[in-house]
């Protein structure tokens, strides 16, 4: 009984570790696999991060809110850089700042703040939500950031986009506006995703992440990187930010 | 128990159940002279939930002291009105680490789930042992089970092998309105799923209104634990423990 029972277990776990290696292999195949895959609970991290995008594979639309539910006092998280090189940037409109961008594209470009306002622009009023939980709706304006990529050509390779602040992409001082994200390409060419010069029908106050900010509507807060200053497009798993918290955001 | 009609079902299978015949040495001693108490299905699930749901009460707090104030609502933040002030304080920062431990810890909780449910229906766990018999619904055979508590009236050896009418219902509640409870509401808050599924955080009235009822849902898993525990350590930690390990328990006052 006790053989049997041997050779019943080493098939069932020979089994199982096929079909194990089989799924973690047509993961990877379909972009299932998050880069932080491996960090100590990189594991519920996979599972949320596939589950969720094999729910929302395709261009699923994040709810949009009327005019009216726009709210009257948006938090401020993590104010405009008080550094001289960045005021004197305000200062004059934002004139000498340009958009970067770079890696696996066809054309490496910089664009002008007015450049991209001259490009179609598109609003929505979404809820933007903190992960620590406090919620506001506020109306975004600015460019499709898939447009944006179509102008430089990504090359097929591209799965990630690296989003750089203002100024020093490498600062991670707890602070979160000089924290760069990245996201995959499902987020980045999603039809809600935008760079909003925009809030609420006005200029992109600084808080808010002037003059350009990543807008998202089916991601958390901190993933929507203010102040950019670079793009960077790649098919490296090893560029996200690394640290405590979740590199999807998910849930 | 006055009750008489709640089914000793589990007893009746199990004694069906054939014995080891190996040598009485050991754990398989104990098993020859033993019933099996709880099914392997019912272990596993019980530790799945039971680490499910200890991350997520350690990782919950860790995300709600850092904003612990709840609203109504889509929208809410230390510029509007809140619903309830938590008496705790803000504390910017953990929920950054917490968040992808919350997340971790829900898979046990789903896949407890998972396993509790699809094996409670095929071993006929669920209907035998957990639903109450229709006699038992009501108010009569209920008060006398809390009767009997109040007065610490200890329930005989054969009582103690089936769950009494109380027992059942709070389990139900637990697997079938709290755990679906707390995971619906906490997919509410997810923007992505939120996309698919927008009915989903409508009907409960908001994402805030979805935070606050995650965390009302929490409140209650919270309270259940905390009985669970007082229980078990009046019924017997050591043993019932073992009993959810092993599926046996040891021999009335060998152990204890």
């Amino acid at each position: 009984m006790s053989k049997l029972l041997t050779r019943r277990s080493l098939v069932t776990a020979g089994l199982v570790t096929a079909a194990g290696a089989t799924g973690i292999g047509a993961m990877a195949r379909y972009g299932l696999i998050p880069p932080d895959y491996a960090t100590p609970f990189g594991a519920g991290e996979t599972l949320t991060y596939a589950t969720q995008r094999l729910l929302t594979s395709g261009n699923s639309l994040a709810r949009e809110f009327t005019r009216s539910d726009i709210s009257k006092i948006p938090i401020v998280n993590g104010p405009a850089p008080p550094d001289e090189a960045f005021r004197r940037l305000a200062a004059d409109g934002f004139r000498d700042w340009r958009l970067q961008i770079e890696g696996l594209i066809e054309r490496p470009a910089s664009f002008t703040l007015d450049e991209l306002r001259n490009m179609p622009s598109q609003s929505h009023i979404l809820l933007h939500a903190c992960e620590q939980g406090w919620s506001y709706i506020a109306e975004w304006t600015g460019v499709r950031l898939s447009h944006v990529l179509d102008q430089v050509k990504t090359k097929p390779g591209a799965r990630y986009c690296v989003f750089m602040p203002y100024p020093n992409p490498q600062q991670t001082t707890g602070i979160i506006r000089t924290q760069f994200e990245s996201v995959d390409m499902a987020d980045a060419l999603h039809p809600q995703t935008i760079l909003a010069y925009g809030m609420n029908s006005e200029t992109l106050p600084a808080d808010f992440g002037a003059p350009l900010r990543l807008r998202m509507s089916r991601q958390i807060g901190w993933k929507n990187t203010k102040f950019l200053s670079r793009i960077i497009v790649t098919d490296r798993m090893d560029l996200y930010r690394k640290g405590a918290g979740t590199w999807y955001g998910g849930i | 128990m006055r009750t008489g009609v709640s089914s000793a079902s589990l007893d009746a299978r199990v004694s069906a159940i054939p014995v080891t015949d190996e040598p009485a040495t050991g754990i398989s001693a104990i098993r020859t002279t033993q019933r099996l108490r709880h099914l392997a299905s019912v272990r596993v699930s019980h530790w799945l939930f039971a680490t499910g749901v200890l991350g997520l009460i350690a990782s919950g707090s860790g995300i709600l002291i850092s904003h612990p104030r709840l609203y109504w609502g889509e929208t809410g933040s230390v510029a509007m009105p809140s619903l309830l002030d938590l008496p705790l304080p803000m504390i910017i920062g953990p929920s950054v680490w917490n968040r992808p431990i919350h997340f971790f810890f829900a898979w046990f909780l789903v896949i407890g789930g998972l396993v509790y449910v699809i094996a409670g229906l095929t071993t006929r766990h669920l209907r035998k042992d957990v639903v109450p018999s229709k006699a038992d619904l009501r108010w009569r055979p209920i008060l006398a089970v809390i009767w009997d508590h109040v007065r610490w009236k200890r329930t005989s050896a054969d009582e103690a092998w089936t769950y009494n009418v109380v027992q059942r219902l709070t389990y139900l509640i637990v697997v079938f309105v709290l755990f679906p409870g707390i995971v619906w509401t906490g997919l509410s808050m997810s923007f992505a799923l939120m996309s698919v599924f927008p009915f989903m955080v409508t009907v409960l009235g908001g994402h805030q209104s979805a935070r606050t009822l995650h965390f009302v849902f929490a409140s209650l898993l919270l309270m259940f634990f905390l009985v669970h525990m007082a229980m078990l350590c009046l019924v017997g930690f050591k043993s019932h423990v073992r009993a959810m390990i092993t599926g046996y328990k040891p021999q009335e006052g060998s152990a204890e």
